[in-house]
């Protein structure tokens, strides 16, 4: 018997004309490990919610096929049901969380479920072991971070130990450790109990190796169901956006096949004599931090900066500190990433930049104004109309101006971070601009966007600091990388120096090439990989 | 599980023997206009805060009832023409007659603005010490709706709390800070409101996919026995309310504001005022110092 089968099902939402589900078919057998995929809007979360029972016992709508999980089909048994069989993660850790305490919350499925006192104190306390949580069990949920929150989440979904987890984008909110964490326990506990994961993910990289099988998902329809490399290369064929780093990189060198991860990348490269078979080495540690970087220092030496700190201290009324001492300066047009772990202090640094916060201690500097993208751009969204939010110029130069009549909340989620960008630099130019995890839960054709819209602003002379876990979007963007722990900078450099030596805090292609060359981006690497190959041939 | 065992004993009772208590209060506070009663109400309350952590949340809802309560004053004040103590006199008014003010109409206010603010804190205090996870577990299998209202509005103060506080940040993000006044804020609330559906809708479907609608009983014999500080707070709830009814059959600390405020304030008052004070506290003290033992 499968973990769960859909059997030509389709759905549409109530009040939509379009199905979000087109005649799906497929089934993830007991211990599989399937990653979903698709470009925004494919119908990726309904296919989730559709294997919980919310679709369409909650939401409603018309539906028709079959799903069947764990044995009960969701015609006949709703979400409470299911949730004996399935640990259900949807992608808002905010709403997933409700009870008091994270102790209580981790608890409240075991006791759903009519187990004795003592099997829930063990559930939780394995739980809370198995993802690092043990020193939150006695917190409130209300002063948890968003990481903090999805972690939580994560474990009340996985306390029972159900036969079949669905998770929608758990990684959003992590940062690169936390985040590798995650997915090496997903993978332990679908090795060790045989767990069946069904895992949505943007992120690719760093889940493919992991995967027995990738479902891709466009426009409702299930359009590829293949093994990773596999997938790779339908993907390179009809989706390019769905590529890897590695994979582009492999591209980029005219190598085959695409590799599902940095361990298989780094065997074929091997292979062809491009890679020694040392371990990655260290290309360089990152340099100590300092006040200007390696940009800035070309900058005219008149130039002032775009925006500046100094000694820059916060602490929160309990006295815990968030940020020490920090000291920074960006320049007019540089591009410049925050990365550091949750709860390193990124979020509280760029409000305190940004006017939205005072600093227990410390002077902040600006030009001119100094605009703050914040992590959720629906927050920014007040009035019945889109084109109530700004004025028309505005619109037209975000591409927008189709949507002017609709309402904020029903346009995507690409349009409407585009929006709350267009409000936030609307008017006077600022110096800067400031984005908080501006690539949460985008693709990556989203992405480019995004990239392309900051270079222009850039290109005018604004300064950008986008504060990421994304390494990929630091490694596009930026030319300077800080690295922010326990409210310290203890890192600033040029972004290859960063993001090549590292391991973590690096990108996939710096990971398969071992740091070698600097290089960051697939094209960095495919270049660097040409030359290589281009020397090897010669006689 | 041991993740309250460091609190105090009125956090850590279990919730049901804790609402008595703060009902036990509450009803005390409504029963009694005597200002020596309310006094002792008041002390209890925000002894009982203190003993327990929690008199940050009383001030705070202390702080919301003293306007409410003022105005309530005020009003009684110029409205009711008892009393025979004539402070100021305006003559006929129109719409309203002979308008007096009377000292009784004012201190009458006040004692019943003393009733507000003290209401408003026990029931603060019943909110700060009940722990609403217990309540949505105890709840489930008896009303399972009320429960599951309960658990999304319990849920939902603090997820639109902070929606609106996300909100707000964002829009002193824009350029023109987000505009300011009464059209702003109600532009924010109406933002809030609008998406509150949505994040109920969410709440409730994760409540759903936790299992809380199966309804699954324990296993027998798993019922948590009374611990000491469930007995110490339910032995002080129910001397509370035992008090109540003794004082409501024998009709102690009567008192008439009208035509002359006549407050009797004798042995008897004092005592059963200090009776109060003494078994709403006995719980906090005598239970902490057990533990200390």
């Amino acid at each position: 018997m499968s973990s769960l089968s859909f059997e030509r099902f389709s759905y549409t939402y109530p009040g939509k004309d379009r199905p979000a589900l087109r005649e799906v078919s497929v089934a993830i057998e007991a211990g599989e490990f399937v990653v979903c995929t698709g470009l925004s809007a494919s119908g990726k979360s309904t296919l989730l919610r559709a294997a919980s029972g919310l679709v369409p016992h909650f939401h409603g709508g018309v539906a028709s096929g079959r799903v069947v999980v764990g044995g009960l089909d969701t015609r006949d048994h709703g979400p409470g049901d299911l949730a004996q069989v399935a640990g259900t993660l949807l992608q808002d850790p905010e709403t997933q969380v409700v009870m008091q305490t994270v102790g209580a919350e981790l608890a409240f499925p075991l006791e759903n479920r009519g187990l004795s006192r003592a099997a829930v104190a063990r559930g939780v306390e394995e739980i809370a072991l198995t993802l690092s949580i043990a020193e939150l069990l006695e917190r409130p949920v209300d002063e948890l971070s968003g990481g903090e929150l999805q972690r939580v989440a994560l474990g009340a979904a996985l306390a029972a130990r159900p036969a079949l987890v669905l998770l929608d984008e758990p990684t959003s909110q992590l940062d690169p450790v936390a985040g590798d964490e995650l997915i090496w326990t997903l993978r332990r506990l679908n090795e060790e109990w045989g767990t069946a994961v069904l895992l949505i993910e943007h992120r690719l990289e760093r889940c493919l190796a992991h995967a027995d099988r990738v479902l891709v998902l466009s426009d409702g329809e299930l359009v590829c169901d293949a093994p990773p490399s596999e997938m790779l290369g339908w993907a390179a064929e009809h989706q390019p956006a769905l590529q890897t780093p590695a994979a582009r990189l492999f591209e980029r060198a005219g190598l085959r096949p695409p590799p599902s991860g940095v361990k298989e990348a780094r065997a074929t490269l091997q292979s062809h004599g491009l890679l020694d078979g040392a371990a990655p080495s260290d290309a360089g540690e990152p340099a100590p931090a300092r006040g200007r970087s390696r940009w800035s220092r070309r900058a005219e030496p008149a130039e002032q900066p775009a925006l500046s700190c100094r000694g820059l201290t916060f602490e929160l009324p309990d006295g815990r500190e968030v940020l020490n001492n920090v000291e920074l300066s960006l320049m007019p047009g540089e591009q410049t990433a925050l990365m550091g772990r949750n709860g390193a202090g990124k979020s509280t640094l760029l409000r305190i930049l940004a006017g939205l916060n005072d600093a227990t201690e410390g002077k902040v500097e600006s030009e001119s104004r100094v605009a703050l993208l914040l992590q959720n751009p629906g927050d920014y969204l007040i009035h019945e109309r889109v084109d109530g939010e700004v004025g028309a110029d505005v619109l037209a130069d975000f591409g927008l101006e189709e949507l002017a009549a609709s309402h904020p909340r029903d346009i995507s989620g690409g349009q409407r971070q585009r929006l709350a960008l267009g409000i936030v630099l609307s008017g006077e130019r600022p110096s800067a601009v400031l984005l908080d995890e501006p690539t949460r839960g985008m693709d990556r054709a989203a992405k480019g966007d995004l990239i392309s819209r900051l270079n222009e602003l850039s290109a005018a002379g604004t300064a950008v600091l986008v504060a990421t876990h994304d390494t990929e979007l630091a490694a596009a963007l930026a030319q300077r990388v800080l690295l922010l722990s326990g409210g310290r900078i203890v890192a600033d450099a040029p972004t290859a120096e960063v993001l090549s030596g590292g391991w973590h805090f690096a990108t996939e292609t710096a990971r398969v090439l071992g740091g070698q060359g600097q290089a960051c981006t697939p094209e960095e690497g495919g270049a660097l990989l040409r030359a290589r190959m281009t020397i090897e041939a010669a006689p | 599980m041991n993740a309250r065992s460091k609190s105090p004993v009125l956090v850590r009772a279990r919730s049901s023997v804790c609402a008595l208590y703060g009902f036990a209060l509450v009803a005390l506070a409504l029963a009694f206009t005597h200002p020596l009663i309310l006094l002792a109400v008041a002390a209890a309350t925000f002894g009982a805060a203190r003993l327990s952590g929690v008199q940050r949340q009383l001030r705070g809802a202390v702080r919301f009832a003293i306007p409410l309560a003022l105005m309530l004053a005020v009003i009684n004040g110029i409205l009711v023409r008892d009393g025979v103590t004539v402070l100021w006199r305006f003559g006929d008014l129109p719409f309203f007659g002979q308008l007096d003010l009377t000292g009784e109409a004012f201190a009458y206010g006040f004692l019943l603005a003393l009733r507000v603010v003290v209401i408003i804190a026990a029931s603060a205090l019943t909110v700060a010490i009940v722990d609403p996870d217990d309540v949505l577990r105890r709840m489930r299998r008896s009303a399972f709706r009320s429960a599951l209202t309960a658990a999304l509005a319990t849920r939902m103060i603090g997820v639109l709390t902070r929606d609106a506080r996300r909100m707000d940040q964002a829009r002193r993000c824009r350029p023109d800070g987000g505009g300011s006044g009464r059209r702003a804020q109600l532009l924010m609330v109406g933002s809030v409101a609008a998406g509150a559906l949505d994040r109920a809708v969410d709440v409730a479907a994760t409540l759903e996919l936790r299992g809380y609608a199966t309804r699954v009983a324990p296993p027998r014999g798993d019922r948590v026995p009374y611990a000491r500080a469930d007995r110490a707070v339910l032995a002080s709830a129910l001397g509370l309310l035992a008090l109540l009814l003794i004082g409501a059959t024998f009709g102690l600390a009567n008192f008439e504001p009208y035509p002359r405020l006549n407050i009797a304030t004798d042995l008897t008052e004092l005592l059963y005022a200090a009776l109060i004070v003494l078994t709403a506290l006995a719980a906090p003290i005598v239970g902490e110092r057990g533990r200390r033992r």
